[in-house]
């Protein structure tokens, strides 16, 4: 394999941080400005669609920054799940920044002072994205998260309006506060194994007593549970996310809350394999799910009940992850790639509805349907998507989940097979509501009284409104992403193989430790790695075409031959 | 390990007064709350590289285990940087939550409490006007007596005493609250004057102070 090109990888945190510098000098000038932002992210999106298929066949490839060898030097590390997440946030920044222009031009008059900060700012988060997801190790994972804090502190508090102040202090000081925990935890590690380096982590954190080791542990998820609205920790988000502008809340909410995952599912699987915390990390799943899709019923912003649906499916993603197998995983990775996509689109459309309509609370919506049939097709299919309609990509992933669930045949893996199933016909619930009040109803039958916006004379006229209101440049980022989610579903096989060999590679840990240190270090431990990841293979033939793999019906009925021999203790008596 | 327990001690009482601090109402406590827990995580990486030693430059004849681990220090100094940026950056955000609503504190969300009106949930704790306590930074009158253009606190004062009297339905726990919180405030503040004639204050509110009346159906949406 050619790895020479994926020496360039740094490329894609500095490629957004040069245009950030050149954005900033050419404040006076918008449209040079604008120029430099869309070049810097297309030429990021081509950059990592190579490094992506690159790294499509084969392993991980670690870059050695100024030559320092592993330990001792900064890492980044390139792996098939870092190229998915890397490429996936790429393309929904672009896009989200075209929307983004597209409604600066479109709202011309009032965007004199705050967007010459938005830009650069923008790009800042975008490199800052990309530093964590190739980060390779822990205290690089800190400045990535940092630097897209920080940005991310900037955009939701743009142009300074009393309702962004007091939304952002929340959210600042929470941020504050879990990067606070997360270093807390980086010094914690640090004193007891003398190193950040992940792949040197992953080595030497076995040797630690057991207990000092689930501290640690436990530590770390507690501070990237709460960057990415787990449960108990998820009280920040609805407050702070719905008040920023369309685009600034699309973009968080697809990527911010899905790094916190991606470093989750990181040192999940790479410092902490194992099933110790298993069941405690499903029951926050399941609490997270069901309390995050019962907070969404409850709300009558749309913006806002989408926080909540973002909450409640981050609780399927830490399912996935506590499954602790390969099929389990693979679904994981697939479905952040989808809910990256489907979250920010949601939003999106949900700014597109309030231009429309001027407002965003379904109880003064209606008729949107008849009034722009484009729009409702828009809010359609995410929608579906989101609860996990069969032919879209939401049911691929959360099929995979529930493979792996019934799969691994415990007592708690069922409970959370029936909480995802209960918690996606509430998500179904909640997105028809907003369908059938917002599209379907007509605007006289609002329970509040409708928006002037919605109640043109004829259907001509609102019909010759929608050109002023929903102009193409906003509408065609959307569109696209509308496509590329329907392109989760269509490529779902390739896909899906894709994720399940980052998986595999991920439980095994080899690819990962020979990219950091070469082979010679690696060659001692990796029986002992393999032997260790086999235990994660709770998998299907694979000497049937596929069959099995991608429609293994029969694994609810016969539990007993791998699976049982993986999970002996408490096996769930109904399913025999 | 060797860990000093000077310093150990001390970074034990910078979280704890940070973490106190934090659970404030008052964005400036929370400011001083955040920069006390920076510092103490600053001492803890500190920490992490074990006994003092010697500087970290290359000699021959001195063996490997006098010196001094160099990384933790490199690992704080960006820390220090990241937390002074964020420190700036929440003093900016006070500022302008002061210039806009003159408030020194965290506001309430109103669209939760629309939904929560929604189902008739009424939590005596949660839902209770709270007596806002606003800021250290200005008094409510000057010195020959006249009235500031914020008397917001004033106010407020007036209204958390006298809570007992006006707000019977949210009962005695509730007035005892008020007092405690404002009792709190007035401990370490320096003493203020409550206006004795509350006839005067509502008219002078509405003006001056934009956050008294915010339109419930904005809220969630800008």
């Amino acid at each position: 394999m050619n790895t020479e090109f994926l020496n360039f990888t740094p490329l894609a945190v500095l490629i957004p941080f040069f245009g950030a510098g050149f954005a900033f000098a050419f404040y006076r000038n918008k449209s040079a400005q604008r120029a430099i932002t869309i070049g810097a992210l297309v030429l990021t999106v081509i950059l990592e669609v190579t490094m992506l298929s690159h790294v499509w066949n084969g392993g991980a490839h670690a870059i050695h920054l100024a030559g320092w060898p592993a330990p001792f030097g900064i890492v980044m590390v390139i792996d098939r799940f870092a190229a998915l997440m890397l490429v996936v946030s790429s393309i929904i920044t672009l896009c989200v920044l075209l929307y983004a222009v597209g409604q600066g031009a479109a709202e011309e008059k009032d965007d004199s002072g705050p967007v010459s900060i938005f830009y650069p700012t923008y790009l800042i988060l975008v490199a800052g994205v990309s530093n964590a997801f190739l980060a390779g190790d822990l205290f690089n994972l800190y400045v990535g998260f940092e630097i897209f804090l920080t940005a991310s502190y900037v955009l939701l508090t743009l142009g300074g309006g009393e309702s962004r102040i007091r939304a952002g202090v929340t959210y600042v000081v929470v941020s504050i506060v879990s990067s606070m925990l997360f270093l807390i935890t980086i010094g914690m590690i640090y004193a007891a194994t003398g190193t950040v380096n992940l792949a040197d982590l992953a080595l030497r954190l076995a040797d630690l007593d057991p207990s000092t080791q689930l501290t640690l542990h436990v530590m770390l998820l507690v501070a990237f549970g709460i960057k990415a609205a787990v449960f108990p920790l998820a009280f920040w988000l609805p407050d702070s996310y719905p008040t920023a502008p369309a685009p600034v809340t699309a973009v968080f909410a697809g990527l911010l809350t899905k790094v916190g995952i991606y470093a989750m599912i990181r040192t999940e699987t790479l410092l902490f394999p194992g099933e110790r915390i298993n069941t405690a990390l499903m029951i926050v799943a399941a609490l997270t799910m069901i309390v995050g899709i019962l907070g969404a019923l409850a709300q009558a912003d749309i913006k806002r009940m989408l926080s909540f649906t973002l909450i409640s499916h981050i609780g399927y993603l830490v399912f996935g992850l506590a499954l602790s197998s390969i099929i389990g995983m693979a679904a994981t990775i697939y479905y952040v790639a989808h809910h990256i996509t489907i979250q920010t689109t949601l939003f999106l459309v949900t700014g597109l509805i309030e231009r429309r309509s001027g407002t965003s609370n379904v109880l003064r919506l209606g008729g949107l349907a008849k009034i722009s049939p484009v729009l409702g097709l828009l809010f359609f299919i995410p929608a579906m998507n989101l609860a996990g309609i069969p032919p879209f990509s939401g049911f691929v992933g959360k099929l995979g989940m529930m493979q792996g669930g019934i799969a691994e045949n415990t007592w708690i893996t069922w409970t959370l097979v029936i909480a995802s199933v209960v918690t996606s016909l509430l998500t179904l619930m909640a997105v028809a509501r907003i369908w059938t009040r917002g599209f379907w109803r007509k605007p006289e039958d609002a329970d509040e009284t409708p928006e002037r916006q919605l109640m043109s004379k004829t259907l001509a006229h609102s019909r010759a409104a929608n050109k002023r209101y929903l102009p193409m440049s906003m509408v065609a980022p959307t569109a696209a992403l509308v496509a590329m989610s329907l392109a989760f579903s269509v490529f779902a096989g390739p896909l899906m193989d894709f994720s399940r060999a980052a998986a595999q590679d991920m439980y095994e840990r080899t690819p990962y430790l020979e990219a950091v240190f070469g082979p010679d270090r690696t060659e001692g431990v990796r029986d002992e790695l393999e032997e260790f990841a086999a235990t994660f293979l709770i998998d299907y033939e694979l000497d049937d075409g596929g069959a099995a793999e991608h429609a293994p019906v029969e694994t609810s009925l016969q539990p007993d031959d791998e699976a049982a021999d993986v999970v002996p203790e408490i096996t769930d008596g109904d399913d025999q | 390990m060797t860990v000093n327990l000077t310093l150990l001690v001390l970074m034990g009482a910078l979280f704890a007064i940070g973490i106190y601090l934090l659970l404030e109402r008052s964005l400036t406590r929370v400011l001083l709350g955040i920069i006390l827990i920076s510092n103490g995580v600053n001492l803890l990486l500190l920490h992490t590289a074990g006994r003092a030693g010697l500087a970290p430059i290359y000699d021959p004849d001195i063996s490997a285990e006098e010196y001094l681990d160099p990384l933790p220090q490199a690992l704080l100094l960006t820390a220090i940087v990241i937390a002074f940026a964020l420190v700036s950056f929440m003093l900016a955000l006070i500022y302008r939550s002061w210039v806009l609503a003159r408030q020194d504190e965290l506001a309430d969300d109103e669209e939760d409490r629309r939904i929560a009106s929604y189902a008739n949930v009424h939590d005596t704790e949660e839902d209770a006007e709270l007596a806002t306590e606003t800021t250290e930074f200005a008094d409510d009158t000057d010195s020959s007596g006249r009235q500031l253009l914020n008397p917001r606190r004033g106010v407020d004062e007036v209204a958390g005493t006298d809570a007992a009297d006006e707000a019977p339905a949210s009962g005695a726990m509730h007035a005892d609250q008020l007092d405690v919180t404002i009792g709190a405030g007035r401990a370490d503040g320096p003493p203020r004057q409550v206006p004795a004639d509350p006839d005067v204050e509502p008219t002078a509110e509405p003006d001056t102070d934009p956050a008294e009346d915010p339109d419930p159906t904005e809220g969630g949406q800008r």
